[in-house]
This record gives C-alpha cells, structure tokens and sequence, in this order.
C-alpha cells in the first residue's frame, strides 16, 4: 500500500497490471475446490470394496487359518468333522501357475520382442490383433480349449495338471505381450543405437541393453499376469477337475487347487450335524472356504512383494 | 591407428525420398574433419553412412562406395557389425547405458559381445579409456557408481571412452557439443584436438567457431529447397574455406547471411 503513495507518478497501465494482480477469480477457486472435493470421493468411493473385501476375507477366515489347515488335505474328511485342509490345493494352485508362467513368460516375451524389434508390415499388425483378441476370451472358453486339445492328443479320459497349465498360458500370454511390448517400447533408441555403434550385433542388443533396461517393468507385467490367472476357477474345473488327495505330479491325474476349493466349499453349505455328535461344526465348509480364499490373497500379496523387490533390484539407478 | 576413408558418387535414399546426392569426399588419417551446413542437408545422414548406422533406420539405402583403406564398407561380404567395431560414433545427447556403472559403461563395448577379458586388463582398459576422454581424475574414486548419475559434459566424454575403448580407427561425432554448456564443449574440444593424434576423426557441427576451432578440413553440405537432396558443396582446408572460399554459398553460409 506505501508503494501506491510514494509513487504518484505512476501511469494508467502500471495501475491496471497491479489491479488486476490483486484480482480474485471468485468462480474458478470454486471450481477447482469442487473438483478436488470430487476427486477425494472418488478415491474413498474406490477404496471402499477393496477395504471392505480385504477385511471380511481376514475376518471370516482367520478362524480356521492356522497351521493345521495349511498342512494338510481333505483326505477321509467328511460332515462337519473339525478338519481338513488346503494342503493340496497350495499344492496345485502353485504347480498349476508355475507350469502356466514357464509357458507363457517366453512366448510372450519373444511375441513382443518380435513386434517392437523385428515385427513390420502385415505379420505384425495380424499378431496384434490376435493377441487383442485373445485378451477377450472368456476364461471358461480358455480352458475348454485346453481340455480339447488334451483329447485329441491323449484321449477322452485324460486328466492332469498341465492342462490347467495351458488354460491358464492362454489367458496369461496376451497379458505378458501387452505389458512386455509397452515397457520395450519405453527404452530409448538411442540406448539401441548406442550398443550398435560399439560394434554389437542386434540379438546381443536386445538381449543385453534392451532387456536389461526394461526387466523390472517386464517382472511387474509377469506378476500381473500371474496375478490375474492364480484366481480362475472355470478353466480349472473343466481341466484340473477336484481332488480331496494330494497329488504332487503335474502330469498325471487331477489336481485341486485354491479357487475351485473354495467353489467346492462353498458349494456344500451347511453341514448336516446329529445330536450325538460332539466335533460337528455346522458352517465348517464356509469356514475353509473363506480361509481358502484368505490364502490366495496372501500368496498374491506375497507375489507382489517378491516383484516389487525384483524390480527395484534391477531398477535403472542415477546413483549408487 | 588412424586410417583413411574415401567416398565416391555416394546416394542416400530412405526409401523413395533421396536424402543426399552424389557426395565424393577424401577423409584424411589423423586429423580432423568438420561437416557443417544448414539444418536438414543431409551432413548427420552421410556420417551415418560411414559406419553404416543409417541402416538402423528401415528403408534406407545407399548407392556407391565408401571405402576404407581400398575396402567396400558396402561390400557384399562386410559385415555392418565389423565395420562399425572400426569406425566408433558418439552421438548428440549422451547416452550412457542407465543400467550400469561408469565402468561397466566404458567396457560395454567389451562385454556385451560376450568377449572375455581378465580382471586386471579390464582395469586397464578402463583406466586407459577414461584418461584419453580426460575423465579419469574425475571419476577414478566413484567407477562403480552409475554413468547416468554424472553431469552432461561428463557423460559425453564417458560416452566417448566407451567408443574409443573398443579401440577404433575412425571416430565419428554427431553434434557432439550442441547439448552441453560452454566449459563441457571445452573440454571435449581439448579431448578431439588430442584424440586426432590417433586418430580420424569426423565430427558434424553447428556451431562455425567449433569448426574453425578443432577441424583441419571442413566440408559445406547444403540443400536446394525442401524435399531436395543435400550436396556436397565444398571442401577444404578450415583455413580458406573460412576465409576466401570458392563458392558464393559457402560464404554466405559462413558470414551468417543465410541458414
């Protein structure tokens, strides 16, 4: 305010720059305090399933999640007895998505590396689409499609892990494209161009300064993929089918694994108790199943986890 | 190690656009040679085509002869990957590997072809380059920190350690300067004055002082219009063609009427 008085002297423009610096637009502070008010909702309103399904999961199953139950299957387990356990579905879910990874991670790998550093002209674009197309397909269709192929190769009475196994590629690979084809994207040419002038041939290139450059970006796609196939329950009923037994072989013989474990469970309803009966729990199968399923989040949570640490491990660094 | 490199009647096309016409040049051992001219006329292209690294780019092609000490760098029998192993480049930004440390960087040219190299010749290797890109007091006490964490003048001489470590005869710079501040294109103006002592060096440039400064030959490309090829318009000693060139084009180019 003194300046505006020891300096009488000041034009008409110099007035208006101060005026309208000392301008409050009234209409867009509201605006924007709306829109940040809007964008706080949408973030809670986000939160709310994700909170609410973690803590009835670790609710409900915390129960029955204990040493017993992870150690051991549901062999000669019936009724309401108080036992049984998901031995042999960790088993199966961890064999099943193995096989599914070790298919899926270098076809799909490769399948990028050729379109982002091979692929031109129709091959490429028809690839494209497919792997567009097989990111659609219903999961159900996946597995039918493993079971199928099964049977013309083994007959009609084949039953084994694998074929889960390849269900699951189907649904994993287009996944393991897309996410491995934009993070190879992301290095720059002139990392590429860098290694070709000292002299390096392409394949060396690709597989020492591309690759390298990307592979935390390419193991957190791997692990997303992973996590979207572990929870599929149709592709491994119509595969894998169920199994109270453990079953350690991935090439012969049914499999059970988490999630149609926890269909299965949940299947039953209540169990019938008598009166007689003194270990009979009457909602002992809802019981396993929400363990079940407490389970399979922590092993997905764990997977995390083990990416995050990966990635960070191979993370590009400005200092050591 | 400095060898010599004739070009004749070259043509660059990517593919149907003709980028540079006709180009025939003598390029000496053991010195200098500046490439300047207006954006666009083809000077980056040609230094490519010298160590064959256009052919990154898809549909580019070249017609005629680059040949190095009497050899075809074209011929039917080169293989690009050999060719570029003798003719080294350092590009326009500086691009160290972001994933490895200042001397995984310098012996990249070493390792990633898989090419074994005991402990103790590493640590020479390393010493030797990085002393001839004058980076070595530097960075001797930090060689296993990472080359991206260094400043911008230091990243391109670590650049060009890395180049002269695979040891080549011919050294190509593309703008080497143009993204670094005045004291940084200094020091890497020193490097290329003592760097000729072994070798050839080939070196575009916008900046006329630089040329005038560090070259002892300089050629004038230029360009007729858009959707033209670029020519060679002149060479010759950075002395006169400074100070009384031939051509009417030259001089404008040089006195700042034009581009």
């Amino acid at each position: 305010m003194t300046t505006t008085l020891t300096a009488p002297a000041e034009d008409e423009r110099t007035a208006a720059v101060r005026a309208s610096l000392r301008q409050v637009d009234r209409r867009r502070s509201r605006v924007d305090r709306i829109m940040q008010g809007l964008v706080y909702v949408a973030f809670a309103l986000a939160m709310v399933p994700l909170v609410w399904v973690s803590w009835t999961v670790v609710a409900k199953g915390i129960d029955r999640f204990d040493v017993y139950f992870l150690t051991h299957s549901m062999r000669g387990v019936f009724g309401g007895m108080d036992a049984g356990g998901i031995y042999h579905a960790i088993v199966g879910t961890v064999e099943i998505t193995l096989g599914a990874t070790i298919i899926s991670v270098p076809v799909g790998i490769m399948t990028a590396i050729y379109l982002v550093e091979y692929g031109t002209g129709h091959l490429a674009r028809w690839v494209t689409f497919f792997v567009d197309v097989m990111t659609g397909i219903p999961s159900i269709v996946a597995g039918l499609f493993a079971y199928s192929l099964f049977v013309v190769v083994f007959g009609p009475d084949v039953r084994m892990g694998l074929m889960g196994s390849v269900a699951l590629s189907v649904l994993m690979i287009p996944v393991v494209v897309r996410s491995t084809e934009e993070m190879l994207k992301l290095v720059p040419n002139e990392l590429r161009e860098a290694s070709y002038a000292l002299g390096v041939p392409k394949w060396l290139t690709i597989l020492k300064v591309v690759l390298r450059t990307s592979v935390a970006g390419i193991v957190t796609g791997v692990m997303l993929a992973v996590a979207r196939v572990i929870g599929e329950t149709a592709p491994l009923l119509v595969t894998v089918g169920v199994i109270d037994s453990i079953n350690f072989n991935l090439f012969e013989g049914r499999m059970m694994t988490l999630p149609v474990y926890v269909y299965g469970q949940y299947s039953k309803g209540f169990a019938t108790c008598s009166e007689s009966a003194i270990d009979c729990i009457r909602t002992i199968n809802f019981d396993r199943a929400w363990a079940a399923a407490l389970t399979l989040i922590l092993i997905v949570m764990l997977l995390n986890l083990v990416a995050r640490l990966i990635s960070r491990y191979f993370a590009p660094k400005l200092r050591g | 190690m400095a060898q010599r490199i004739d070009v004749k009647d070259l043509d660059i096309y990517y593919g149907d656009f003709h980028a540079v016409a006709d180009v025939s040049m003598t390029i000496d051992p053991r010195s200098v040679t500046a490439f300047i001219g207006p954006s666009g006329c083809g000077k980056s292209t040609f230094l490519r085509t010298l160590n064959r690294m256009h052919e990154v780019i898809p549909g580019a092609r070249v017609e005629g002869t680059v040949a190095m000490e009497g050899v075809d760098l074209y011929g039917d029998d080169i293989d690009p990957v050999a060719v570029r192993r003798q003719v080294g480049m350092v590009f326009q930004r500086p691009n160290p590997f972001p994933t490895m440390s200042i001397q995984e960087n310098v012996l990249a040219g070493v390792k990633l072809v898989n090419k074994r190299i005991s402990k103790a010749d590493a640590a020479d290797l390393v010493e030797q380059s990085l002393v001839g890109a004058n980076l070595w007091n530097e960075v001797k006490d930090r060689l296993d920190k990472p080359g991206a964490g260094l400043s911008g003048g230091q990243q391109q001489r670590l650049c060009i350690a890395r180049a002269i470590a695979v040891k080549p005869d011919v050294l190509l710079m593309d703008e080497p300067c143009s993204a670094l501040d005045p004291i940084s294109t200094l020091a890497i103006e020193d490097l290329i004055a003592e760097l000729k002592q072994s070798y050839t060096i080939v070196i575009v440039t916008h900046n006329m002082q630089q040329a005038a400064r560090v070259s002892d030959r300089t050629a004038f490309f230029n360009i007729a219009g858009t959707g033209k090829p670029g020519r060679l318009i002149e060479m010759g000693d950075t002395g006169t063609m400074f100070s009384s060139p031939t051509e009417k084009a030259t001089e404008d180019y040089i006195s700042g009427r034009f581009g």
